[in-house]
């Protein structure tokens, strides 16, 4: 037995720990429990159970860290008037009302497909080109750059700043919300298929290179048949957000049965309100199920 | 012929994997190319048809200096160069058919392409060279469906239907069992002397480069530090490009004795 093994054996083993030094691990931990303290109770909610234990007397403060910790308030008579009006809401529920305002959800609900159907489409069609530009190993370095960018500008506006900011240039209505899915189509999806371009099996596109094919048609026989199975995944997983986004920005006036069940809240018409909430849902578990069957299919 | 004058490659890291490569290749002869992992064998068939660029010297084709050439040339001038891949580099979504008929990219436009539409005599010509490979009712599988010696075979008839003169071939066999190693080295050997193609065989294997090649080359650290024939490969001179071994087995002449297959 050699001395370097002589001296291990008998000797515990623990797992390196990832941070290196102990005093920086215990640090991070004691700095994240008391910002978490300090933030959600905070000082005031400190001060205030230290005066009831009666440590300290009436209207003590901190001093100036009052101002950045006062934490977060909670209002509890006005948690139970909202009570009152969730049982109404959850009430409304037990007793959808489909029929009263059925014209206008049907009016909705065609909106918002088109919408869905039309900025997913449209999106897509703008993302395949953002994306090959967006691939580190296919694209030149200024197209990669200029194609994050728009990729990064997508990304950082969420569709609810872009659909308000539509809104007020184009007016009320689907046009509006059409415009700001195709947007955000293009965040997530070139993002998610320039990654997939980006990991993709480097040899099947450099032997289709070595062929002296076109740029073009190494995308077409090298890359394209790689990443063809992810794209449709992803698509149809847009599909989806799509309709659910557009339920949301008809409460910015982006139209679609987002607009809709704005105007149920707005008149307190809970079992209506209800019964969009049903359908959305009932038409996203249809969408999920769809784009499952056919993510299983494709291989 | 193909003629490479101090070929040189040095990485952006730094490593320099190869060094003043001077060679000759005639019309028609295969030579192999041996030597440790990381000598610069992919490195130099790479550098032929520039999947990866030089840094200095020239690869010269049948007169045309390959290393001198612009993007559009250099397109055309890869037609003449077929390559094979160790891991076959097929696109395994594709059909059989459309990995073969990839060969002829460099002959056919986008849109044909694109559609599928290659001109029949393509499509003939993929046919005869599946059929010689004995894949031809393989031709509409997918490419993922076959076995390593079918797939390596389907990567042969990709680079033969380019209708090259030199075959750039790398590490054909190191992902396949024995038998089917020798099966592909000898189908690789055969279609060479078939059409007089000359060809660089990147192999680990040095009992199967002896049993197939003319010419053996042996590198080691990006410099050619052998170049001969199979019969002179001794044990100083496998020292010399692997380090210190046992070497007697590994020269002892292997018998070719499946005649079976291909």
């Amino acid at each position: 037995m050699s001395v370097a093994l002589e001296s291990q054996i008998g000797t515990a083993w623990k797992k390196p720990p990832f941070i290196k030094s102990r005093a920086l691990r215990i640090g991070i931990l004691v700095t994240v429990v008391l910002y978490v303290f300090l933030a959600t109770i905070g000082t005031k909610g400190l001060a205030n159970y230290l005066e009831y234990l009666g440590v300290v007397g009436d209207g003590f403060k901190f001093g100036t860290i009052d101002r950045y910790f006062t934490g977060i308030d909670v209002n509890w008579s006005r948690i139970q008037r909202g009570l009152a009006r969730g049982q109404e809401f959850v009430g409304g529920f037990l007793s959808p009302d489909f029929t009263s305002r059925w014209d206008h959800i049907v009016q909705g609900m065609y909106e918002s497909v088109v919408m869905t159907v039309g900025s997913t489409v449209v999106g897509i069609g703008v993302s395949i080109p953002i994306a090959l530009g967006a691939a580190r190993n296919i694209a030149p370095l200024p197209v990669y750059l200029i194609c994050r960018f728009i990729i990064t500008i997508s990304r950082a506006l969420n569709e609810l700043i872009v659909a308000i900011i539509l809104v007020a240039i184009l007016g009320f209505g689907p046009l509006a919300g059409f415009i700001t899915l195709s947007f955000a189509t293009i965040g997530f999806l070139a993002k998610l298929l320039a990654e997939e371009i980006e990991d993709m099996n480097k040899v099947q596109a450099e032997a289709v290179q070595s062929t002296g094919a076109t740029w073009l048609q190494r995308i077409n026989f090298g890359v394209q048949p790689q990443v063809m199975p992810r794209l449709i995944g992803l698509s149809m997983y847009r599909l989806d957000i799509n309709f659910r986004e557009s339920a949301v920005l008809g409460l910015v006036g982006a139209g679609g049965i987002g607009a809709t069940l704005n105007t149920a809240f707005d008149r307190y018409e809970f079992d209506t309100v209800a019964a969009i909430l049903l359908i959305i849902i009932a038409t996203v578990m249809v969408l999920e199920y769809l784009s499952g069957l056919i993510r299983t299919r494709i291989k | 012929m193909l003629q490479l004058n101090g070929l040189t490659k040095v990485y952006n890291t730094g490593d320099k994997a190869l060094s003043d490569v001077t060679l000759t290749i005639p019309d028609g002869q295969v030579v192999a190319l041996i030597g440790p992992s990381g000598a610069g064998k992919s490195t130099l068939i790479r550098s032929v048809n520039r999947l990866v660029e030089p840094t200095s010297g020239s690869a010269v084709l049948d007169d045309v200096n390959i290393t001198a050439l612009g993007a559009g040339a250099l397109r055309k001038q890869r037609r003449n160069m077929g390559m094979i891949f160790q891991e076959y580099a097929l696109v395994e979504r594709l059909t059989v058919m459309e990995n073969v008929l990839s060969g002829r990219l460099g002959y056919v436009g986008f849109w044909r392409s694109f559609l599928r539409k290659f001109p029949q005599s393509d499509v003939d010509e993929a046919y005869r060279l599946l059929d010689r490979v004995g894949l031809l009712a393989m031709a509409d599988k997918r490419a993922d469906e076959l076995s390593g010696g079918q797939r390596q075979r389907v990567g042969i008839c990709r680079a033969l239907i380019q209708n090259p003169s030199l075959l750039l071939v790398d590490e054909p066999t190191a992902s396949l069992d024995p038998k089917t190693s020798r099966q592909i080295m000898r189908l690789i050997c055969e279609l060479c002397s078939e059409r007089g193609l000359a060809a660089i065989i990147n192999i680990h294997d040095v009992a199967l480069a002896q049993m197939f090649v003319e010419r053996v080359i042996g590198l080691e650290l990006g410099k050619v530090v052998f170049d001969g024939g199979p019969g002179d490969l001794t044990a100083e001179v496998l020292t010399q490009i692997y380090g210190a071994e046992d070497w007697e087995a590994t020269i002892e002449k292997v018998e070719d004795d499946d005649e079976d297959a291909v």
